[in-house]
This record gives structure tokens, C-alpha cells and sequence, in this order.
């Protein structure tokens, strides 16, 4: 039985073991529902979350767990042999899963009898023959041991989905019971299903945070295996990044480094001063009509995809920059990619992040500070600099540093505005290229995965990640400890 | 600036009017909270307004340094006069009025600044200081002032806001008190503050009345009675009377007036 229609039949189950629920604990009380501890439908409720959940668990571990399982097995049954040169057990284990699933969908659709399907004697040739009539997509010619092994995952899956029926159902049902059980009047239902959906609520948390844990570990494990094949030391130490997928790579970080940095820098130097003077203007000169009109289309751009940013620097900001600075002008630009051309399309991306935040922040200083100054006789702008500036300045700091810790993950805009040559320069119409942009072009390429060429992208991924995670903790280190106080 | 035999021939309890208001409405949008109000404010005098919540007494006190301009939906309507000039005219600056016509506020709010800075804050921008020495002059003087001197001199620059309730309301009447107004406006400034802190706030106000006309909104009557020498009583945004404190509280004219101070209504 597939697993989506056990998943089914379990939520019939609880469904039924919701009415039921409800039924018994009504007849508990001789049908006064006044005389319940809960209101009838906890009963049902309390009912169908005993069912739902362990039996829903088991399914979702069985899924993840048997075949881990069955690959473990099967591996175990190839035999040294029949993996070649130039292969890998992997690639093996994977031939053997398709040939099992091409049986599987030849009997399904009757080109295969069942029996000789599962013929352990039968004749690879033969075999490979009538999978290939069928239609199934068969690589290689098959060999005996791969067949048998096929054969054998076949089995193993086909009686794994049964155990998993049967153990599944028989949760399910013992849940079942054990909740019509707690079906009487004076069961604090109530409790019960409020306990559990607690549980359940923390368990969703558990996950978001779990799952962060899995990214970062798995990100180091493969850094680790980078660090084994490549120096750490000339990772962190060379100047020059020169990948070449037949080996003898030079894998520097620093032009990459100083690309990202560089160009974030350009972007920040737009995005600054723009986001926090329509901020300022926003929140204290704007008329609420206009604030309610103006605000939401500041925020547009926040919705624009960066591909679409990407775009308008490739297609816009770079002509527009040549047409200055290119050959026909001052001459100092060659191409329409350049550190300028991402930075500043960056930088418009993050005005709406900057001047949002920063207009949360100023709104956020209480009137009294400004009656306050008013109150002296100074004017609007002498306030706004003097008093609400100063009060709102860690908060805008800790925006500023969020903006750039986007700015140096940001990669759709630098992938097609700011070229891919890395290079140590200080010009800033010159091409350049970014981190992200490098750690898609290792992992896209041809390099075969265990190479240092791909590994290093994990390596480039947690420099990033160690980067933006510090200036994330540093910028929330600003605003708690300079925050003032108001209540 | 009066010769002496010119001012021996007043009665030393006749001051000056300071504030003449004549026949003024406010209006927040279509809410009429101030109605015909009428009164005269005497310079070198406490006047308290009292009255229940929401009669327009805060309003009222706005309407004298233009703290309303900076509210969109609010109106004032009548003639205000300031030593017999309209605040009112196109042709004044609220900025210049405002340095003019000190306010003090329900919660203290001294600036995210230090203390000196604070107090430094209103002479820096209207440029009463020459150099740092007369700036350093004008913040003692102030800080003295404000009776907080003592506390705080030692320390400076240490953070405003880091002063307890008392003494960041007296650093925020010193800091009013230092661009050398001619009329002070208090806004309920002791309803944040506790017993021992209201009273040391309360002599404070009392010193500052040979120097200015000092305006105060209060809830509470005892402090009314204490502080001030004339009493306005607010109700409903009419201004129900005005007089001599004293005789405000022992035989007040008006029945509406009698209700509040005896408790029966408010």
C-alpha cells in the first residue's frame, strides 16, 4: 500500500475516532453535555490527536529510516568487482535502484511477468532486452550480481511497504483505543488536547531551529573535507583565484572577498543616505496621506525580485555608466560590468530594508522628545538633528548593518552585474566578482563533486555565512546594549 | 528698566498682565475643546489651571507657546497677546515664541544627551552663548536654577537620562529656564514624580515666580493651593472662573466650582 494512501486511511481512523470520541463521552453523561469536564468536542479532538500523531510518527521515520535501510543492504551485496574503474559503489547503488524501479513499472504495466521478474537465474541480456522493450531507461548492460541486486531491492521494498502498513494501522488503532478510553465524563480533556497542541507547537519550532543546525553542520563537514584536499593556509593566504578543473587550481579568497566587500560598500553608499533621508522624510515632514501612500511604494522594491534588479543593472545602469565613463566618454570603463554597476543596483534594492527599518526606529522616539524640543524653540530640522537623530542612531546603525549583511549574501545581482574576473583592484568600474557568484559557478560547473574545484564553494559558503552571522550578532549587540530606554 | 518712583507708585500686589487671551476657540477637527475662553495672566505670578480630565486646561496651555501648530488637525481661533503682542500674527515665528515661552511636561523627557548637553541645548540653538566659558556660565546658572546643581555637578556629562524621576523634571525646568523665558508653561509637571520629588519641584516653582510668569496645569487641588496665587478652573472647555487662589478655594462663585473642589464632580 503506497504510503499516501496509509496516510489517508490513518486520518479516516481519526476521524472517526473523533466522532466517537465525542459519541462516548456524551453517553458517559447520559447525554447532559453539562455534565462533561470539557466542552464534546475536546473529547473528539483528544481522540483523533492520539491517533494522528504517533501513528503519522512512525510513518515519517519508517520513510526516512528504511531506506537508509535497504540501500545499507543492498550495497552489502554487491559484490568489490563489479564496481569499475572510473566508477564508484554510489553510481553502482544508483544503477541498481533504477533497474529495480524499471521492473517495478514494467510489471506494473505488464511487460514482465511478476515470476520472471523476481527469476534470480534469468539471463541479464535477456533482462536488459525486454526492460529496454518496455520502455524503462537502462544504462548499461546488466550483469548477474546487479540484477540479483536489483531483484533483491525490489523484494526488500515491497515487503518494507507492507510492515509499514501493518505497523502504521496498528498504532493507529491503538491510539485509537487508547483515546475512546479517556471517553469519559470526568477525563480532563481540555487539558489533554491543550498539553499536546503546546507540544506540537514546540516541536514546529524545534524543526526551524533544527534545521538551521543541519545547514551549518553539513556546511562544515564539507569545508572539513575541502581543508583535507586544499591548505587552509592557501586558502586564507593567496592572492589569486585561478580554478582549473584538470587540478593545480589556485584558490585565494581575498579577490573574492574584497569583491563582495567592495561591492557592498558601494551598495551601502547608495542605499544609506538615500533610505535614511526618505525615512527621515517619511516619518517627520510627510502628511499622513502621503506617508500612506508613499511607505507601501518604498516597500514595492522590497518585492522586486533580485533577478529583476540583476536585470536593470545589466541592461541599464551599465550602458548608462559606459556612456560616461566608457570609451566614448572619459574612457575609463571597458565593459558594462563593473563593481559600479552591481553597487549601485544593490544599493537600490536595499533603500526600501534601510528606510524602513529606520523609519520604524525614528517613529519609535517618543513624541516627548520631540515636544520636548520644540518646546525650547527649536526648529523642525534642529530637532530632527539634534534630538531625534541621536535617539534613533543605534537602531539605524543596527539597520545599516543588517543592509549589509544582505548586501554581501545578495547574489542574482552581482552574478549579472559585476562579471566574474576576480580581481584585487580599487576601481571601481572595473569587473569584478563576488563570493556568491563563485560559489555558483564552482557548484554549477562539470568538476566532479569530491574535487577541491567544487568543495571549495562549502568553504567560500561558511566564510560567508561566519561573515554575515557576525555582523547580524554584532548589529543586534549595538541595538540592545545603545537602546535607550522608553516607556 | 522702570525708574524707581515708577514703580513705587504701583500697588505691590498689582503686577502686569503678561498673557492676555480674548475670546479664544480651539477646535480638533470637528471638536470644539476650548469655548470663549477669557483670561489674563499676571507676569511674576504661579496662576494653576485646574479642572477635571479633558476640559481643555492642557489645551489651553498649549495654545500660549503654539505647541498646537504641530498637531495637523488642531485650530486656535481669538486674540492671545504676549506683553500686548499677537502670538497669533502671520508675522511670528512659533521657533522665536517658543524660546520665549518656556514649557515644562507631564513626563519628564530630557534629551538622549547628558546632563550639560541638555541644558546647553536650547542657548546653542538660538546662540545666547559667545564662547564655551559663557556656555559653561549660562548651564551652571541654569542647573542652579532648577535646584539641581548640587546633585549633578560632578557629573556633567554622565547621561540625562540616567537621573531619577525628581531630578530629570528639574533638569527639564533648568533646561527650560536656560533660554531665559519670559513665561514658563507647566503641563501637570509633578503627576509622574513622587511626594518627596513633587515637593522639592514645588519650591522650585515657587523661587522661579520673582523671575517669571509661571503657568501651571494641575490635577491636584492641593497643589493648586499651595503653588499658586491665582486659580483658573476649567470645565467642559469653558473657563468657569478665575481668581485669586485663596478665594477660589474658601468662597468660590460659581456653583460648578464649588462641586469640583469639594469632590462632587471631576
Amino acid at each position: 500500500m503506497p504510503a499516501y494512501w496509509l496516510f489517508l486511511i490513518v486520518l479516516a481512523i481519526a476521524a472517526v475516532g473523533f466522532v466517537l470520541g465525542r459519541m462516548r463521552a456524551l453517553q458517559s453523561a447520559k447525554g447532559d453535555s453539562r455534565a462533561l469536564h470539557s466542552l464534546k468536542g475536546y473529547y473528539g479532538w483528544n481522540v483523533a490527536l492520539k491517533v494522528l500523531i504517533p501513528a503519522l510518527l512512525v510513518l515519517v521515520v519508517w520513510q526516512l529510516a528504511y531506506p537508509l535501510y535497504t540501500n545499507a543492504t543492498v550495497a552489502g551485496l554487491i559484490p568489490e568487482a563489479s564496481v569499475n574503474d572510473g566508477s564508484s559503489a554510489d553510481l553502482v547503488l544508483a544503477e541498481v535502484r533504477r533497474t529495480a524501479n524499471g521492473l517495478e513499472a514494467a510489471v506494473a504495466s505488464g511487460q514482465i511477468a511478476d515470476t520472471q521478474a523476481r527469476d534470480t537465474l534469468a539471463d541479464p541480456v535477456a533482462m536488459t532486452d525486454s526492460l529496454r522493450s518496455a520502455g524503462q531507461i537502462v544504462t548499461s548492460e546488466l550483469t548477474t550480481p546487479i540484477l540479483n541486486a536489483a531483484q533483491h531491492y525490489r523484494a526488500m521494498g515491497e515487503t518494507g511497504a507492507l510492515i509499514r502498513t501493518v505497523v502504521v494501522l496498528l498504532v493507529a488503532f491503538g491510539g485509537l483505543f487508547w483515546g475512546l478510553s479517556d471517553s469519559y465524563k470526568d477525563f480532563r480533556a481540555r487539558n489533554t488536547v491543550e498539553q499536546t497542541v503546546k507540544y506540537l507547537l514546540i516541536a514546529a519550532a524545534s524543526i526551524a531551529i533544527l534545521t538551521t543546525l543541519g545547514i551549518v553542520l553539513s556546511l562544515i563537514g564539507n569545508t572539513i573535507r575541502f581543508f583535507n584536499l586544499y591548505p587552509a593556509s592557501e586558502f586564507f593566504g593567496s592572492l589569486t583565484w585561478q580554478p582549473s578543473f584538470g587540478g593545480g587550481s589556485e584558490l585565494g579568497i581575498w579577490p573574492l572577498l574584497w569583491g563582495t566587500l567592495y561591492i557592498s560598500f558601494v551598495a551601502l553608499l547608495v542605499a544609506v543616505p538615500i533610505g535614511l533621508f526618505a525615512a527621515v522624510y517619511l516619518s517627520e515632514y510627510a502628511s499622513p496621506k502621503l506617508r500612506a501612500f508613499a511607505k507601501p511604494a518604498l516597500e514595492v522594491l522590497a518585492g522586486i525580485p533580485t533577478i529583476v534588479y540583476g536585470l536593470f543593472a545589466l541592461l541599464t545602469i551599465g550602458p548608462l555608466l559606459i556612456s560616461v565613463f566608457g570609451p566614448d566618454g572619459a574612457g575609463w570603463m571597458t565593459g558594462t560590468r563593473s563593481v559600479m554597476t552591481a553597487g549601485i543596483a544593490m544599493g537600490i534594492m536595499l533603500i526600501p530594508f534601510v528606510s524602513s527599518l529606520s523609519d520604524d526606529i525614528i517613529n519609535a522616539v517618543p513624541q516627548a522628545m520631540r515636544d520636548g524640543s520644540y518646546g525650547l524653540g527649536a526648529t523642525k530640522s534642529e530637532t530632527v538633528k539634534q534630538v531625534v537623530l541621536p535617539a534613533a542612531l543605534p537602531g539605524i546603525v543596527g539597520a545599516v548593518l543588517l543592509a549589509a549583511s544582505r548586501a554581501i549574501g545578495e547574489t542574482m545581482i552581482v552574478v549579472l552585474g559585476a562579471g566574474a574576473a576576480a580581481r584585487l583592484s580599487l576601481n571601481p568600474l572595473e569587473a569584478m566578482t563576488t563570493v556568491t557568484t563563485r560559489i555558483v559557478s564552482q557548484l554549477t560547473g562539470d568538476a566532479d563533486f569530491a574535487s577541491p574545484e567544487a568543495l571549495v564553494a562549502f568553504a567560500l559558503g561558511m566564510t560567508l555565512f561566519v561573515l554575515t552571522l557576525g555582523l547580524n550578532v554584532f548589529a543586534l549587540y549595538i541595538v540592545r546594549t545603545y537602546r535607550e530606554q522608553y516607556d | 528698566m522702570y525708574d524707581a518712583p515708577h514703580t513705587t507708585e504701583r500697588d505691590v500686589t498689582q503686577t502686569e498682565i503678561k498673557i492676555a487671551a480674548k475670546n479664544v476657540q480651539v477646535y480638533y477637527g470637528d471638536t470644539h475643546a476650548i469655548k470663549d475662553v477669557d483670561v489674563q495672566i499676571e507676569d511674576k505670578t504661579v496662576t494653576a489651571f485646574i479642572g477635571p480630565s479633558g476640559c481643555g486646561k492642557s489645551t489651553f496651555l498649549r495654545t500660549l507657546n503654539r505647541m498646537n501648530d504641530t498637531i495637523d488637525i488642531c485650530r486656535v481661533e481669538g486674540d492671545i497677546r504676549i506683553d500686548g503682542e499677537d502670538i497669533y500674527d502671520k508675522r511670528v515665528d512659533p521657533v522665536q515664541l517658543r524660546a520665549k515661552v518656556g514649557m515644562v511636561f507631564q513626563k519628564p523627557n530630557p534629551f538622549p544627551k547628558s546632563i550639560y548637553d541638555n541644558v546647553a541645548y536650547g542657548p546653542r540653538i538660538h546662540g545666547l552663548a559667545k564662547n564655551k566659558t559663557d556656555l559653561d556660565e549660562i548651564v551652571e546658572r541654569a542647573l542652579k536654577r532648577g535646584a539641581i546643581w548640587n546633585e549633578v555637578k560632578d557629573r556633567l556629562h554622565a547621561p540625562g537620562t540616567g537621573l531619577s524621576g525628581g531630578q530629570q523634571q528639574r533638569l527639564c525646568i533648568a533646561r527650560a529656564v536656560a533660554t531665559e523665558p519670559e513665561v514658563l508653561l507647566m503641563d501637570e509637571p509633578c503627576s509622574a514624580l513622587d511626594p518627596i520629588a513633587t515637593s522639592q519641584v514645588e519650591e522650585l516653582i515657587d523661587e522661579l515666580r520673582k523671575d517669571y510668569s509661571v503657568v501651571i496645569v494641575t490635577h491636584s487641588m492641593q497643589q493648586a493651593a499651595r503653588v499658586s496665587q491665582k486659580t483658573a478652573f476649567f470645565h467642559l472647555g469653558n473657563l468657569v472662573e478665575y481668581g485669586e487662589t485663596g478665594k477660589i478655594f474658601t468662597n468660590p462663585e460659581d456653583p460648578r466650582t464649588e462641586s469640583y473642589i469639594t469632590g462632587r464632580i471631576g
